[in-house]
């Protein structure tokens, strides 16, 4: 059984059709990047995976864990262990991080029927979460993702991951905006989270970002359905070739 | 990406949860007659066993009160008041056998403050604060009282201050808040029923925060509140007011007047969680809150800080204001408020700066959901001789939903040419997006908007006393139950 299949998945916004008849299976331990052009769908899939509002799902059904995720709201779906690393990650004024990520991780205990973490647990459990990601103690302390730097959002965006476990991970365009430093970290973080349990979506524009996170599977993403789907291989072909092969034009703009 | 509009569908729907802490507690309440007249000023002071100098005080004001019209300028809108459709006096019946320790008050009495989530004796003890509660409106318990003496503080309900210091009320009463000051104060004027009466001496650092609860439970009984707080030269004194009433249908009046005075080098800082019964969901019922709060920094170098939270009433009208005579003194206003369902405040301060060298502080935070109406009115006004006079005022609204309103009147006058006066003001809105990150990470979505709102506050919120910001910032969690799906 898969831990997430998506059958014949049709989503319209504003009543204009985005995804037509995508299918994706993601086994244990899977890693999928998912490649397209603008506008081919791949935020699409992530905010339909994570269950934003606005995206009407007109056919197809999404199985997690043989649960039924379009009836679930986005805080019962991070629940059961679906994260969404955004692209533009939410700026919340006067919220600390600290406190944003301990009253989300409570949350996200409590669903799973666990004990709430105390103040000092919590603290030792970021400190050393923080590490890994070289996220600072001031970094920590500030507003959520207020006056960040590009890189230090996204770096922030997989140390909640960090923190909060999920299963399965949709990382959406992590790579956008980060310069090669930034990259090497905040890829690191995500592989040290490789496990056999945990999977994860990688949707990005560039061949470069899975030299760092290797994927088992790479699907290309071309006005709303994968129209080739391979090994690791096949990114560098995309690479070379672009997506006018695959029927997609060729645009090399960060712009979703 | 495209959603359909800036707030979601989720922000639109629940406004509909019930006030929690909407009950009635069964005591019988000694009533006054119906009505205002005369003899209901008499009756009043007379139940109150006060002295004529303060009886004539109050027929004073009952005489001016006649001549006056309520004001009409605030952003608020209500159904014409029949103030001779109200009980002016309700006394719990044990009112001439005062308990003399928390074991023999009525237990429904104990029971109502349980259900509020304040247990008397407990709170008193765990947090060291000193609770005069006022229910209804004679004073049935007090403690911590030897503490205080000790210290040489007073801190009784003023009913009682007028017997045991009749010197010292005489000397402030209606000093800050004149009798003839406005429509409501003059109301309150004549027919206050208790309060509380502050005295701290020189040189002392009161050695605890005061509280008084405050509590309207007899059906239709207007409440009076009168409450003076003075700190005499270099001393120190926090203050704490919080209140909650029971669920009604009839809306029920408040017009209440605090007055501060703060000697050379003293300072007060008064803090309110006002949590009174706002009304349903469809805009019946709740209290309508009338106060008048001035404070006046009398010596040099003295210093008043306001801080509000104020999230019930179905109409609030208060302006917690500063004169700032002395020189160098400092006033401070820090206010959230917030209006959901059909709620509307046409809250401010005024800082009056007199003296020279004088500065203030506003920081507004005005928080606006389902149908509510949210007005932050404030002055600035710098008077001829106050060289070097500086305010700095920010006031941020936030929207929730899009049926509700907010507002910024800020009046400006300076007649010093080497004051400075600083005015900023934002609004926005909470966003789809930063909800739907909340509960991409796993919060709901009315944990989401209590903690968005707690970051909007922040600023304010961090001026109440530790032991009362943990309970505001649920409260301010409680009060938009509701306003998102």
């Amino acid at each position: 059984m898969s831990l997430l299949s998506v059958k014949d998945l049709h989503v319209s916004v504003d009543d204009k059709e985005i995804l037509n008849g995508l299918n994706l299976d993601v086994n244990p331990g899977e890693v999928h990047a998912v490649m397209g052009p603008n506008g081919s769908g791949k935020s699409t899939l992530s905010y339909v995976l994570s269950g934003r509002d606005g995206y009407t799902v007109t056919q197809g059904e999404i199985l997690f864990k043989d649960m039924n995720v379009l009836d679930m709201e986005p805080h019962e779906r991070a629940a059961v262990g679906i994260y969404l690393a955004f692209q533009y990650p939410v700026e919340i004024p006067g919220v600390s991080n600290l406190t944003f990520l301990k009253t989300a991780l409570n949350a996200v205990r409590k669903a799973r029927g666990e004990n709430e973490l105390d103040a000092i647990n919590f603290l030792k459990l970021a400190r050393n979460k923080g590490e890994i990601l070289d996220m600072k103690d001031e970094l920590l302390k500030r507003s959520v993702n207020v006056g960040f730097s590009g890189g230090e959002k996204k770096r922030n965006e997989i140390f909640q991951m960090a923190m909060l476990e999920p299963i399965l991970s949709i990382l959406d365009e992590t790579d956008s905006g980060l310069d090669i430093d930034a990259l090497r970290i905040v890829s690191d973080g995500v592989n040290k989270l490789r496990s056999p349990e945990r999977s994860m979506i990688v949707i990005t524009h560039y061949q470069r970002l899975l030299n760092h996170i290797i994927p088992d599977f790479v699907h290309v993403l071309v006005d709303g359905r994968f129209v080739a789907s391979g090994g690791k291989e096949l990114a560098l072909e995309l690479e070379e070739g672009g997506y006018a092969k695959f029927g997609g034009e060729d645009n090399d703009s960060e712009a979703a | 990406m495209n959603t359909s509009a800036d707030t979601s569908p989720v922000i639109e729907e629940a406004a509909n949860r019930e006030y929690k802490y909407g009950f009635v507690t069964d005591i019988d309440s000694e009533f006054a007659p119906k009505g205002l007249n005369e003899d209901i000023v008499r009756f009043i002071s007379d139940k109150k066993g006060e002295p004529s100098w303060l009886l004539e005080w109050r027929l004073t004001a009952f005489r001016q009160w006649g001549a006056m019209r309520e004001p009409k300028w605030a952003f608020v809108d209500y159904p014409e008041i029949d103030f001779q459709d109200a009980y002016y006096y309700a006394a719990p019946k044990r009112d001439e056998d005062k308990p003399q320790s928390l074991d023999e008050v009525d237990p429904k009495l104990l029971e109502t403050y349980e259900k509020l989530g304040i247990p008397l004796a407990e709170q008193a003890v765990l947090a060291g604060v000193a609770v005069d509660a006022v229910f209804d409106s004679v004073s049935v318990a007090t403690t911590f009282k030897e503490k205080l003496t000790e210290a040489g503080v007073v801190f009784c309900p003023i009913s009682e201050a007028v017997k045991t210091h009749p010197e010292l009320v005489q000397k402030y009463l209606g000093t800050v808040v004149p009798y003839a000051d406005n429509f409501y104060a003059t109301l309150n004027s004549a027919v206050f029923s208790d309060g509380t009466f502050v005295y701290v001496p020189k040189g002392v650092r009161c050695p605890m925060e005061l509280s008084t609860y405050f509590r309207i439970n007899a059906a239709n009984t207007g409440q009076f509140e009168r409450t003076l707080i003075i700190a005499d030269e270099g001393s120190y004194v926090s203050y704490l007011e919080g209140c909650t009433a029971p669920m009604r249908d009839e809306n029920q009046l408040h017009a209440a007047v605090v007055e501060l005075i703060a000697l050379d080098d003293a300072e007060i800082k008064y803090s309110t969680v006002q949590n009174w019964y706002p009304g349903d969901e469809n805009g019946r019922g709740g209290i309508y809150n009338f106060v008048t709060k001035r404070g006046v920094c009398r010596g040099q170098r003295a210093k008043i800080s306001w801080t509000q939270v104020e999230t019930g009433s179905a109409v609030t009208w208060k302006y917690p204001s500063c004169i700032l005579e002395g020189e160098n003194s400092v006033g401070e206003f820090y206010s959230v408020a917030i209006t959901n369902n059909y709620q509307q405040a046409d809250t401010g301060t005024k800082m009056v700066h007199v003296g020279k060298n004088t500065t203030s502080t506003i920081i507004s935070k005005g928080i606006s959901a389902g149908k509510g109406q949210n007005t932050y009115r404030g002055l600035v006004k710098a008077l001829a001789r106050a060289e070097n006079a500086r305010n700095f005022t920010q006031c941020d609204s936030l929207l929730i939903g899009d049926e509700c309103g907010a507002h910024t009147v800020p009046y400006i006058e300076v007649s010093n040419p080497a004051a400075q006066v600083e005015h900023e003001a934002t609004t926005s809105k909470i966003s789809e997006d930063q909800l739907f990150y909340c509960q991409q990470r796993g919060l709901d979505p009315e944990e989401a908007v209590s903690l968005i709102v707690n970051g909007f506050c922040k600023e304010v919120l961090k001026e109440l006393p530790m032991e009362f910001a943990v309970e505001a910032q649920k409260l301010l969690g409680v009060t938009l139950e509701g306003s998102v799906g």
